[in-house]
């Protein structure tokens, strides 16, 4: 496929550039490359969350392109909005982007979102995940994994971080019959970029989820934002899939998955967790690839 | 020239009406460096360096930026996460510690 975007052909402008957010931060490499792939007629509009709060510190706009910060729960509702506001100008060859994190797509959001997806218009939500709220100091979401340490999930001596599983926002999405729906992780840039490519082709709605580690809040050292990303992806606790024609597709599907209690051991919200909760973990991997094994 | 968010001079409002109105703004407007945020710095060894490009396509500041088939670094707004340096197979790039 000659149209695919590579590290030669990438364009060099920079649209999301001098941000505030922390050394090594995934959200914001994520943001970076999406708007280096749909261009400079991009609105993206991001709510409230690391994003916008490292973006668009009056008089500093980190944006080259039309940017927004939406309200925390309308990042769908405001693409939606802002797509029937271009069409009704008769702009032609723009896309209009939706950015959220993890709290603002899982929990927050999730009525916009899917109401977006209901009204079919083309529009693109990307959610990238750092699996808690960030940006007001590490307070747990629909999206934390089970055992992660948060400010509002301690890890003490009979509850180990999370209880809950992480909500499974992928198939969620792909349940509306979405026409493009992905997952996607920053360590695996190249399958990212592309997929940020396709659903900028969709006529219709498309959302793509994105692992984007933040150091801060994983307690990892700031330049492992990219090994901890591969290694999730690696151990099979995340994966990459893709959801169109009324159908999911595994895109990656590895024959031995690395060590998960290796992955967990790196990161400080997982430093806790005892032997019994990584075999835990693991078996819940385990049916979870059962089952999307099934989809090839 | 490519766009990018640019440096400029900003001069602060003396009276409410010189503020914008609304809030709107104009895009691509910085006027603080990262540099200060930075203890250790990347510092590229071109020898090695073959133009993969993986570091600037990993780099969340997008600071890294490709010049004559390799790269360099716009030392304004590096934070010296290191994920270059990580990320580059050949060991081009070596974090070294910031002098000041």
């Amino acid at each position: 496929m000659s149209d695919r975007i590579t590290a030669k052909n990438i364009t060099d402008n920079e649209f999301f550039y001098g941000h505030k957010a922390c050394a090594g931060c995934g959200g914001s490499l994520a943001v970076r490359m999406a708007l280096k792939v749909l261009g400079e007629r991009t609105f993206i509009a991001l709510p409230a969350g690391c994003m916008s709060a490292v973006g668009f510190n009056f008089p500093q706009l980190c944006f080259s392109n039309n940017a927004i910060i939406s309200t925390f729960a309308g990042t769908g509702s405001i693409i939606t909005g802002i797509e029937a506001g271009a069409r009704a100008l008769g702009l032609k060859d723009y896309h209009v982007l939706g950015m959220a994190g993890d709290g603002g797509t899982a929990d927050i959001g999730i009525q916009a979102l899917s109401g977006a997806i209901d009204r079919n218009d083309r529009v693109i939500y990307i959610c990238y995940d750092n699996e808690a709220y960030m940006n007001t100091g590490i307070q747990k979401s629909g999206l934390t994994p089970f055992g992660a340490k948060t400010t509002t999930t301690p890890a003490g001596k009979h509850i180990h971080g999370n209880v809950k599983n992480k909500k499974n926002m992928f198939e969620i999405v792909a349940a509306h019959g979405i026409p493009y729906a992905a997952t996607a992780s920053i360590a695996y840039m190249d399958d990212f970029i592309e997929k940020v490519r396709k659903a900028s082709q969709v006529d219709g709605p498309s959302y793509i989820h994105v692992i984007a580690p933040c150091p801060t809040g994983w307690g990892i050292p700031a330049d492992r934002t990219i090994e901890a990303a591969k290694e999730m992806v690696d151990c099979g606790l995340w994966y990459l899939a893709e959801y169109y024609d009324d159908e999911f597709h595994l895109n990656r599907d590895p024959n031995e998955f690395t060590s998960v209690s290796d992955y967990l051991k790196s990161q400080g919200r997982f430093k806790h967790l005892s032997d019994e909760d990584i075999a835990l973990i693991e078996q819940g991997r385990d049916k979870k690839w059962e089952k999307i094994r099934a989809w090839n | 020239m490519s766009i990018k968010p640019t440096l400029r001079e900003y001069k602060k409002p003396e009276k409410l009406s010189d503020y914008p109105e609304a809030t709107c703004f104009e895009a691509g407007h910085l006027v603080t460096k990262n540099a200060g945020w930075r203890n250790v710095r990347p510092v590229i060894n071109d020898e090695k360096c073959v133009g993969c490009y993986q570091c600037y396509m990993y780099c969340p500041d997008g600071v890294i930026f490709k010049k004559n088939d390799k790269v360099d670094i716009d030392y304004d707004f590096c934070k010296g996460c290191g994920i270059c340096a990580k990320t580059c197979k050949l060991k081009a790039i070596t974090m070294t510690e910031e002098e000041r």
